[in-house]
């Protein structure tokens, strides 16, 4: 099943994991991931879909090094210790912190003096610096998230369904807001994400994974430059996705 | 010109209304502090007896006292005490309550060791604490704080139980230091709990410090109290109560309540 698995010379980020399962605390374990393999290369976009429940968020874990109980090899972009910028499902904003204390939180001691003034220009949250997330809606809350991830100048930027549960124009403002910020600084990007259309805007490549317990049924390269992929092009490259993956059609 | 001293007096009028929302409180306490000391000296007055003194006479004690420098000396003894195996409880017991709280093994294990040192009566611990350690300081200290600890480690376990895990893995990604963890993630979660620990913490506390005194110290709050039990100075003994009430009632709402105001101030503003 590797047959499409594309590993680059230069691979920022490699993913082998042979075996990765759960104990339930009753007893019985449930196998999530076998021979799961794939790699990203350096400041490639990269969208991982695949059906529900089929491990991406573990994926994720499992490279975020929150989660060591597998068996496989994970490989990390940079040298020593690599900068991971982590939007997780939820924003994870600490309440009792504003906005401008969780960004600053998140930074290395290497960048804790930074000038944040463009990110949050660029993100449109001058404003909110001083607030509490409590007194921001879901939207500028996964804004700051977003902006946390970006101020540590992340080698690797990894996205777990970042726009779900936002109206689609929110969303759509904010995917452009973080392309925007992507092409001005590039990094490498592994983004899961359940909507196809999304990751046609934003990939390079998009990953599809199988059902339980989850590998590698192929991937898809989106070879449009990203300016020219507007609504039309979108749902094209989206029919030759379909024609491609017909199993996947239910994703 | 009417309509504008119209509005000049209707500004008054909140103004007024406002001063008097924030005072109100305020006036309700004060007002039921007078009632108590007049249903006090009612009562006192109608039934008179040397064990039963009047309001006035607890004060005069109280001012005979302060002026021989009595009482500040005593209740700075004391508090002193206070302070230290408050301390020492919240410490020790945090530590342990976040401990077992984020290790179901050992707390499994060492769950009946909780319950059976919260069931040991303050004054078994006291007098064994003299009895093995002599009647000295650190054995004073030691007994009360020993009395808090189970109290505290029961508190703080519910607190670890409930972190959230979410955070956690925020600050392991951000790849946040040991300090930075304990202070912008653990303790603010933790914070309603060590509250809660602090409120009930001091209030049983300098009530175990006096019978500590009592029993085997030769100053503070809890001696002088024996000394007036055995004069059987009731007035007195109140002027002391009384005088370590209103200290601790200060703490509370100098210390105490300005801090939890602070803590909290994030959650006063929600969206």
């Amino acid at each position: 099943m590797n047959t499409l698995q594309p590993v680059g010379a230069d691979a920022q980020l490699e993913i082998e994991v042979r075996h990765k399962s759960f104990e339930a605390s009753r007893g019985g374990s449930i196998e999530v991931l076998r021979d799961l393999n794939f790699a990203v290369e350096r400041n490639e976009f990269v969208c991982l879909v695949g059906p529900s429940g089929c491990g991406k968020t573990t994926t994720l874990r499992l490279l975020l090094g929150l989660d060591h109980s597998f068996e496989g090899r994970i490989k990390l972009p940079g040298e020593r210790e690599p900068r991971i910028g982590m939007v997780f499902q939820e924003p994870i904003l600490l309440p009792w912190r504003t906005v401008e204390e969780n960004v600053r939180l998140g930074l290395p001691r290497s960048l804790s003096g930074k000038n944040l003034d463009h990110l949050f220009d660029a993100l449109g949250l001058s404003g909110m610096r001083a607030f509490y997330p409590g007194e921001l809606s879901l939207g500028l809350a996964r804004r700051a998230a977003l902006a946390r991830a970006l101020a540590i100048e992340p080698d690797l930027l990894v996205l777990d369904e970042p726009f779900v549960s936002l109206d689609e124009a929110t969303a759509q403002q904010l995917r452009c807001l973080l392309l925007e910020i992507w092409s001005e600084r590039p990094t490498t990007v592994l983004m899961v994400t359940h909507n196809l259309l999304e990751a046609i805007m934003l990939a390079d490549r998009i990953i599809v994974l199988s059902p339980r317990p989850s590998h590698v049924v192929g991937s898809f390269l989106v070879r449009i430059p990203r300016q020219s992929r507007n609504a039309q092009v979108c749902s094209d490259i989206l029919r030759s996705f379909h024609e491609k993956f017909p199993a996947r059609a239910a994703i | 010109m009417g309509s504008a001293s119209l509005v000049s007096s209707s500004q008054g009028q909140t103004e007024k209304t406002a001063r008097r929302r924030s005072f109100g409180p305020f006036l309700t306490v004060v007002a039921s502090v007078v009632v108590l000391a007049i249903v006090w000296h009612l009562s006192a007055t109608l039934w008179p007896s040397r064990a039963f003194p009047p309001p006035l006479d607890v004060l005069r004690a109280m001012a005979r006292e302060t002026a021989r420098g009595e009482i500040p000396y005593h209740l700075a003894i004391t508090l002193g005490r206070v302070a230290v195996s408050f301390l020492l409880a919240m410490v020790i017991g945090s530590a342990i309550g976040i401990f077992l709280g984020s290790h179901p093994r050992a707390d499994r294990f060492l769950d009946p060791w909780v319950i059976l040192s919260l069931n040991i009566p303050a004054l078994v611990i006291i007098v064994l604490a003299y009895i093995w350690f002599g009647l000295n300081e650190v054995a004073a200290i030691g007994a009360v704080a020993f009395n808090k600890i189970p109290n505290v480690i029961v508190t703080m376990r519910e607190g670890a139980r409930a972190l959230d895990l979410n955070y956690t893995d925020m600050a392991k990604v951000y790849k946040f230091g040991p300090l930075a963890r304990l202070r912008h993630v653990l303790l603010p979660q933790l914070q309603p709990y060590l509250a809660a620990a602090s409120r009930s913490g001091i209030s049983l506390i300098w009530k175990i410090v006096l019978v500590v005194e009592l029993l085997g110290r030769s100053n503070g709050v809890g001696f002088q109290i024996n000394l007036y039990f055995q004069l059987f100075d009731v007035a007195s003994i109140l002027a002391y109560t009384l005088a370590f009430v209103c200290v601790m009632l200060v703490i509370e709402f100098l210390l105490v309540q300005p801090l939890e105001h602070a803590s909290t101030r994030w959650r006063r503003r929600a969206a």
